[in-house]
């Protein structure tokens, strides 16, 4: 919404100051998004006239002109622009002009060998219009050596407000006066219409007609007047729309134009002579088609509402008018239609057609429907001051009077919710001034809320205005009591998780990043995922279409990013949601990372201390095991199992359970297959854990750790290495040792795995070292023997393992 | 002068001639081994009369005793110096560079590091942390918060929809995070307290808008609390956030479906060259959104807004990270640019407490 200070003071009696005005709009809640000086922005650039004009000696497409500035002798100007041309009235921009719009500053140039004192500009070079077809050409009166804006009377500052879509009452000059008014930076004036009596009935008759269907025009009111004399709009006229933005276009438009602006009340004019018969306000039929006066052709459906004659549809109702029916400089008689219309029908007609007309803009919000009569009055008068003619008497289909909402509001509510004490008189005046009537004294009043605030239902909207206009600076800070609760953790165990996981994962080495929610359908399907209701219906790229399955997809292409840039040895963790399924509890926690090339855990990229080696599966493993002990899992009772999701490599992966019923994780190199549908290099391995499949911890009674139980007796260390098929699992012999038992072994450690010289094809060698406890008593070495043949028995019972000759 | 004194002087010649170890060892097996020629001396003491001994005996043992000490004293000598001679063969070079420690390369997504800052902050004022799903209803996105029907921000322009369901009805990607405060209210009992920190979505992108973004929303319901309490809170938390001793709030009234009254925040700045401090300046920069819940969605929530009030406020993560630490870019928040996490992220042991300060 745009405007200019003197237009503001047409409806506001005021003394105080642009910078007062616009303060204060913003601190009602009317936030001015810019002030617009062009008498100022402009200034540099003045009115020249062109004494002549010849063709550029060495360039066909320019021409060298003097131009008189009104002071000193005339400057050589070169020019391009086709319509320069001796005798006109142009702008030049002197050197040293700096143009923002271009970022250049102006100076005495050589073109093609003649020298150029300055620039004669186009609208467009400086930001002014959109217009680069030419120079800015003047008026043949405009005067010599003034800046050109001031003489198309730009000089007043012009305010532009973002409105919030609940306040239509401000769409109009008139109604952002009242909202200053009740400020008391200045004294509304209420400019109300005066009605202007029919001569004669209005020979178009109108009909609403929705049939069973939701009716989508309340009121239409309509009035004839003929003998007209359409052209330009007056000079104030034309400066009042020019000044905002808006293209004179003949009286009758202007008119309606500036009402809109004026008091916030959108109309639409008819040529008479061009309507045939009666106009009837309906549903468009499906196919029908409208050429509006955007000079576009839209076609209509039944959620349309359009203004139709006996031929067909002359306009889209509240939006846009018509082509075929619009007013020239021959119109004689004028139709004037001032009408209200179904907010959200307007709303969704303008989005779905992309018009964002001026009438949209106020009839989506809901315009005042107590205006629509003295607004068709208003017009009629204007027709008549500028055009002549005589109206017909109106004629009004459906009912334009407004429904009342009356609340009954306790002053106590301004306390309640606002930590504000007000006085009746106080909030009295205040809703008055806003047009609001206040009913009653003592501590609860009635009030009534004005026909142009729909948007006001009940006591938080009264309070609503009374802080707005008091000043919202005026409520006072209040300190927030933390209450007398427990000081107990604010963290849910997910969130302590995944706050646990991501420092734990970066601990070693990893790097965070944050990755779209989405992927693309075949990077879904390829990670366990691509439902149909897991996909977007309306996504914004194709590469970004369903919710992610896995983490995976996101860092597997963030990695290979980084290694096209030249970092290949990247270490990625995500800490984040992923979705099997479109309900709450499909929704899981994941922790995932990924290593590429030479990301080790031990150490990123080559160092001397070792000699290089790839990544590997135990390098996602160790990652894996991390998260799950920072994130709490019972590390003892997890299982690896061999083999993961198919997008691991099969036999150089795992899964991290407890039972085959709780999946915790996996881990290992990715499938050479997945790398290739990603065009990603390897070598990489990934690990996924799931957060939320993390038992939850016993709870305890107090935080005290249990008691520690120190023994008096040294433990022994034996080694055993066993000769095992290449296929047994180390957890196997691990498992078979220590289960021998339980009370005495208080580890098992591998320490050596060995295949090759010396060892059979197609068997390996596992060494261990057992530390054994003695729990009441040193053990003789007899005892230990013994111990040890027990557990070489059952290891080669569990695994065939013989002891290494 | 006494054989005995002669022996002395020759053995005691000889330990010192010895040039190492093993010339020590054979003097000390020809005086002190079996047939050695201390050892004869002393086996001559048996032979000899009582008076004799008396004589013999203590010069003999004093003969041994020195003999002995000088070999011990010639021996530590050598090897001390045996040692040394080794320990000089044996260097390192000292200025090999280390492996730098994976807890100082590692790091933490700056989105991450203002969240637990947030929570640190929230936590002590007697905040809990709520979240909720990424896919939600129509209903808790929009009509429990009353959005009217055919509000803008329900259309394709602005929400990412699922295909309907057979009953006609169509889950989407919460565009805010406040269809938590409405999980929460359905849930819990007043007084409650919470911030709500999460992921949202907008089918909008350009510099300054991403597909997904982070919120972090607040939520007061209880019998007392009013706009001055909310004023108070936003204050401190931004003195909080931004870690300076003031800062200058202007708020200004709005518009929100959500709330009534409602409001925009901005917070006082200067900004140079690129860098926006906080708590100085002129220049107002918009910061978040807030007011007292409205009465419509205390109602759909089941509350009655003549007994229950409170206030909530919302804010992007993205863009708080971004005014306290100087991103210039959202997108880059979301490119996993390892150069770009290594400059702006944190390491692991940057843990944001109120004790020891949220950024040092």
């Amino acid at each position: 919404m745009k405007f200019t200070l003197p237009w503001l003071k047409e409806h506001l009696e005021t003394v105080a100051t642009l910078d007062e005005i616009v303060d204060k709009l913003t601190m009602i809640g009317l936030e001015v998004e810019r002030v617009e000086d062009k008498a100022k922005q402009f200034e540099a650039f003045k009115v020249v006239s062109v004494i002549s004009a010849v063709q550029h000696p060495n360039a066909d497409r320019l021409r060298v002109c003097m131009v008189d500035t009104g002071q000193g002798p005339p400057l050589q100007i070169v020019c391009g622009a086709p319509n320069a041309r001796a005798g006109m009235k142009a702008v030049l921009g002197l050197p040293g002009t700096y143009i923002p719009a271009k970022n250049i500053t102006l100076a005495v140039g050589k073109i093609r060998d003649v020298e150029s004192f300055g620039m004669m500009i186009s609208g467009a070079e400086i930001g002014f219009s959109d217009d680069s077809d030419g120079i800015i050409e003047m008026p043949a009166d405009a005067p010599v050596g003034k800046p050109f804006a001031e003489v198309l009377g730009l000089s007043d500052p012009v305010i532009e407000i973002n409105l919030t879509p609940n306040r239509a009452d401000c769409t109009g000059v008139s109604g952002i006066a009242r909202d200053l008014g009740a400020t008391l930076i200045g004294d509304y004036k209420d400019n109300a219409p005066k009605p202007v009596k029919g001569t004669f009935p209005c020979p178009v008759k109108v009909t609403l007609d929705f049939g069973a269907t939701h009716p989508l025009c309340p009121a239409f009111g309509l009035r004839l007047v003929r003998g007209v004399k359409n052209g330009p709009s007056p000079d104030w006229l034309q400066k009042k729309l020019t000044a905002i933005g808006l293209r004179p276009i003949n009286a009758l438009v202007d008119i309606t134009n500036f009402i809109t602006f004026d008091r916030g009340r959108p109309l639409h004019v008819f040529d008479a002579d061009k309507v045939h018969g009666h106009l009837t306000v309906r549903r468009a039929h499906n196919g029908e088609k409208l050429l509006a006066l955007d000079g576009k052709t839209y076609e209509l459906d039944a959620a349309t509402c359009v203004i139709a004659d006996e031929k067909g549809v002359e306009s889209l109702a509240g939006i846009m008018g018509g082509e075929e029916t619009g007013c020239s400089e021959t119109t004689t008689n004028v139709l004037i239609e001032s009408a209200l219309w179904d907010e959200l029908n307007i709303a969704q007609t303008g989005r779905k057609f992309g018009i964002n007309s001026d009438a949209r803009y106020r009839f989506e919000r809901g315009v005042d429907p107590a205006f629509m009569l003295p607004g068709l009055e208003l017009a009629t008068q204007m027709v008549l001051d500028l055009c002549g003619g005589e109206p017909s008497e109106i004629v009004v289909a459906g009912d334009p009077t407004p429904k009342e909402t009356i609340i009954d509001f306790p002053l106590s509510e301004v306390t309640r919710l606002a930590g504000l004490k007000m006085t009746l008189p106080q909030v009295r005046r205040t809703l008055e001034k806003l047009g609001f009537f206040a009913a009653g004294q003592g501590e609860r009043i009635k009030v009534a809320a004005p026909s142009w605030r729909p948007d006001v239902h009940g006591r938080a909207d009264i309070v609503e205005e009374l802080v707005r206009i008091a000043g919202v600076d005026s409520v006072p800070s209040t300190p927030f009591p933390r209450g007398a609760d427990a000081r107990k953790p604010v963290l849910t165990p997910i969130q302590t998780r995944t706050r646990k996981a991501k420092r734990a994962l970066a601990a070693r080495g990893l790097t965070e990043a944050v990755t779209w929610s989405f992927v693309s359908k075949r990077e879904a399907e390829l990670f366990g995922g691509g439902k149909p209701e897991l996909a977007l219906a309306n996504p914004i790229a194709a590469e970004l279409s369903d919710m992610r399955p896995s983490l995976l997809p996101g860092l597997m292409m963030s990695v290979q990013r980084n290694a096209d840039r030249g970092y290949a040895d990247v270490a990625l963790f995500e800490v984040g949601q992923i979705f099997k399924g479109d309900q709450p509890q499909d929704q899981f926690t994941a922790a995932s990372g990924l290593r590429r090339a030479l990301a080790k855990g031990t150490g990123i990229g080559r160092h001397w201390s070792a000699a290089a080696a790839p990544v590997d599966a135990f390098d996602a493993k160790a990652d894996a095991f991390a998260v799950l002990a920072a994130a709490g899992a019972p590390m003892q009772a997890l299982q690896v199992v061999p083999g993961g999701p198919a997008w691991f490599h099969p036999g150089r992966s795992g899964t991290i359970q407890i039972g085959p019923q709780n999946i915790l994780g996996s881990f290992g190199e990715l499938h050479p297959r997945a790398l290739a549908a990603l065009k990603a290099e390897g070598p990489l391995v990934a690990f996924e854990v799931i957060l939320e499949n993390i038992p939850a911890p016993k709870a305890k009674p107090t935080r005290a750790k249990a008691v520690l139980e120190l023994s008096a007796f040294q433990p022994v260390e034996r080694d055993f290495a066993f000769v095992v098929d290449a296929k047994i699992k180390a957890a196997n012999i691990v498992r078979a040792a220590q289960s021998v038992d339980k009370k005495l072994i208080a580890g098992v450690t591998v320490f050596d795995v060995y295949e090759g010289t010396g060892i059979e094809p197609g068997k390996k060698s596992i060494a261990v070292a057992v530390t054994i406890q003695p729990r009441e008593k040193t053990m003789t070495d007899a005892e230990i023997d013994a111990l040890g043949q027990r557990l070489v028995a059952e290891v080669g019972k569990k695994t065939g393992g013989v002891l290494r000759g | 002068m006494s054989d005995i004194a002669q022996l002395e002087s020759q053995l005691l010649a000889a330990v010192t001639s010895a040039k190492d170890e093993a010339a020590l060892e054979a003097v000390r097996v020809a005086a002190l081994g079996k047939s050695g020629s201390v050892s004869a001396l002393l086996k001559t003491l048996g032979s000899m009369t009582p008076d004799e001994r008396k004589v013999q005996g203590p010069a003999i043992n004093g003969l041994k005793e020195r003999v002995t000490a000088a070999i011990a004293a010639a021996k530590d000598a050598l090897g001390a110096a045996a040692l040394d001679a080794r320990l000089a063969s044996e260097t390192v070079d000292v200025t090999l560079p280390l492996r730098d420690p994976p807890a100082e390369t590692g790091r933490l997504h700056p989105i991450s590091q203002v969240i637990d800052e947030l929570t640190a902050i929230f936590a002590d004022m007697g905040f809990a942390v709520a979240e909720g799903p990424d896919i939600e209803t129509d209903d808790y996105n929009f009509t429990k918060l009353n959005f009217p029907e055919g509000h803008p921000a329900r259309e394709m322009h602005d929400t990412f929809y699922f295909p309907p369901k057979p009953d006609g009805s169509r889950l989407l990607l919460r565009t805010h995070t406040s269809p938590v405060q409405v999980r929460t209210m359905l849930t819990q009992k007043p007084p409650i307290r919470v911030i709500i920190p999460g992921r949202t979505y907008r089918s909008d992108s350009d510099q300054t808008h991403t597909p997904m973004f982070h919120q972090v929303e607040g939520l007061v319901i209880d019998k007392t609390s009013h706009l001055g309490h909310l004023k108070w809170i936003l204050e401190e938390f931004c003195k909080a956030f931004f870690e300076v001793d003031s800062v200058k709030m202007r708020f200004r009234p709005s518009f929100f479906p959500f709330t009534e009254p409602s409001m925009e925040v901005d917070i006082q700045c200067r900004r140079d060259k690129g860098e926006i401090r906080f708590g100085e300046g002129n220049d107002w920069l918009e910061i978040l959104g807030c007011g007292m819940v409205h009465p419509n969605v205390l109602r759909n929530c089941g509350f009655d807004p003549d007994e229950y009030q409170g206030f909530a406020w919302g804010m992007g993560i993205d863009r708080i990270a971004m005014l306290k630490y100087g991103m210039p870019d959202l997108r880059a928040f979301f490119e996993a640019d390892v150069r770009w996490l290594n400059h702006y992220g944190f390491r692991p042991l940057d843990f944001p407490t109120l004790a020891g300060g949220l950024s040092s």
